[in-house]
């Protein structure tokens, strides 16, 4: 298991008048290697719960279980979680800071106290996964596009070899080329490395297209965990949840509205329109 | 009807600087750009990340000044310093980052922040704060702590203190991209209510396409020009030029697209969800 969650809870400011339970009992199973996305509407609980998926939180009540660690434990070595699991925060390039961008890669695994040789290797790994060319090892990481920036930054925390990778938000504010080359590569990275991906997103239509399973939040518990396919189904409950249903979805449900024989469960356009194709195809 | 925005040959350049400080490179971010925008007029603005956008909308707000050519906001001229307030006064400005924006402890405090700079007396602050915040529906929040807010009501907040300026045209400057679903729409929903109720001409920067079906007027931009300006559906029906310019359509737009390219006869000249529902049921009934 990658992450186990048992009966967590999570107040902030307990005993004073500001008191807010964030997350509450929550129960949760992460096996190594599963692609999951989570989502819920701002003050869910959602960004709660992922800090304590490397220890930057613990839990006020219950045991967070982090690649067989516990994070009561006292003997615990934070920096030791922290390397397993890589956590991209939103905006992940307001945190560059070197002059180069092979430098900047260069921060965590030195960090590490790493090997000059092995430092080297890892970063032109983790710059060649995200697709940033030899070329531009030395130019300065603020020249970089929205969405190249961001992809160095991903760049930083890869070259760490995380077991766990979590992206908060990876897509806010990146134009849609900038957003599908990023989703291209994690979904790339899950795919070659096999490690375990948690991506946290407000775009249903990204998450629909990644992922294997989706954890919804709502009010600090988790409110619907299934395959996107089934979670989806629930377009009437996530919208109450200040969430939706892929647009796609809506399109084949008011088809089988009107009674034409259509899937429901589609998650892409592609798929939609192969679907609908077919049924009119078989008309003739 | 008068144009609010009157833009000719506008040029904006920057330049990056070596280690020694030297000019090593001239940025041309926008282009000799034409541009006119109506009083009233629902402009949505797309275009990549680096396509201009967002210099031109801190253009039209007197935040940076153009290198050549003009900028006109309601015929004053961006250049001249003495048109700084009345212009910032007519074309207000909502950011990305709801954060970022918000001052005061008090959602009624923070929108009252502008017209009292503006030297506005009490009574009258009172009646525009008041308004504002009815406007944008959040009259119960008014003195809520604006901390506690969700995303999409903080963005509400933010319009409402431009709104207390009592603006004519409101620039939004991808005012959704850090919200949730629900988020969103609320922002939308109020902006467009704006645009119909009160007349306020209103240029909408966004990467979501869906966001702009409903605009009167889609404007794309790349290497600081305009490529593309039209109704929505003319614009979006394009969908090999929108894709090679880095960008989507919206849903229903694809899904025709993706069924052309399945054999069949659809035009993507469908943007709603609900003219797409129809087009394929008219479609099953004549097959």
């Amino acid at each position: 298991m990658a992450i186990i969650f048992n009966g967590v809870s999570h107040v902030y400011g307990e005993g004073s008048p500001f008191k807010r339970v964030a997350i509450n009992n929550i129960n949760l199973h992460i096996k190594k290697g599963e692609f999951i996305g989570i989502i819920g509407h701002t003050g869910s609980g959602k960004s709660t719960l992922i800090q304590h998926f490397n220890g930057l939180l613990k839990p006020t009540e219950g045991e967070v279980i982090i690649l067989g660690k516990n994070l009561n434990d006292k003997e615990l070595s934070l920096k030791e979680i922290r390397q397993k699991v890589g956590l991209v925060f939103q905006y992940p390039e307001h945190q560059l800071f070197e002059t180069t961008i092979f430098k900047d890669v260069a921060f965590g695994p030195e960090n590490m106290g790493l090997s000059k040789e092995e430092v080297d290797k890892r970063v032109r790994e983790a710059l060649e996964m995200v697709g940033i060319g030899e070329d531009m090892y030395d130019k300065s990481p603020f020249d970089l596009s929205g969405g190249q920036k961001r992809r160095v930054a991903i760049a930083g925390v890869l070259a760490m070899k995380p077991e766990i990778l979590i992206l908060d938000e990876p897509t806010a504010g990146l134009d849609p080329r900038g957003r599908d080359e990023i989703l291209g590569q994690i979904q790339k990275l899950h795919k070659s490395l096999g490690i375990t991906v948690i991506l946290v997103s407000h775009s249903m239509e990204d998450i629909a297209k990644l992922v294997d399973r989706i954890i919804v939040m709502y009010k600090g518990r988790i409110a619907l965990d299934g395959s996107p396919a089934k979670v989806f189904k629930n377009d009437k409950e996530l919208e109450k949840m200040g969430l939706a249903a892929p647009q796609i979805m809506y399109i084949m449900k008011a088809l089988r509205k009107k009674g034409l024989e259509v899937p429901v469960d589609v998650l892409t356009v592609e798929e939609g329109a192969k679907a609908i194709a077919a049924l009119l195809k078989s008309q003739k | 009807m008068k144009e609010i925005v009157k833009s000719r040959g506008l040029i904006y350049e920057y330049y990056t600087h070596n280690e020694r400080g030297e000019i090593e490179a001239t940025n041309r971010a926008l282009d000799r750009l034409d541009l006119d925008i109506k009083q009233g007029e629902f402009v949505v603005i797309l275009g990549h990340n680096g396509s201009g956008k967002s210099t031109l909308a801190k253009h039209m707000n007197a935040i940076l000044h153009p290198t050549g050519g003009t900028l006109l906001i309601k015929g004053m001229d961006t250049k001249d310093e003495e048109n700084l307030w009345d212009i910032r006064q007519t074309a207000g400005m909502v950011f990305q980052n709801p954060d970022n924006q918000i001052i005061a402890a008090i959602v009624e405090e923070d929108v009252a922040f502008g017209p009292e700079n503006l030297g506005v007396e009490p009574g009258e602050i009172r009646k525009r704060v008041d308004e504002a915040v009815a406007a944008v529906q959040m009259t119960e929040y008014m003195t809520h702590s604006p901390n506690l807010l969700s995303g999409g009501q903080k963005q509400r907040i933010a319009i409402a203190g431009v709104l207390a300026m009592k603006p004519e045209c409101i620039i939004l400057d991808e005012p959704t991209a850090m919200l949730d679903p629900l988020g969103r729409k609320e922002v939308l929903e109020t902006v467009y209510k704006l645009n119909k109720e009160e007349n306020i001409t209103i240029i909408h920067i966004t990467h979501y396409m869906e966001e702009a079906i409903n605009a009167d007027r889609v404007i794309v931009m790349d290497h600081g020009q305009i490529v593309m300006d039209g109704k929505p559906k003319e614009v979006f029906s394009q969908v090999d030029k929108l894709k090679s310019l880095g960008l989507d359509v919206p849903p229903a737009t694809e899904l025709a697209y993706y069924m052309q390219k399945e054999g069949i006869d659809i035009s993507t000249e469908i943007i709603s969800i609900e003219e797409m529902v129809d087009k394929i049921w008219q479609l099953y009934l004549t097959e």
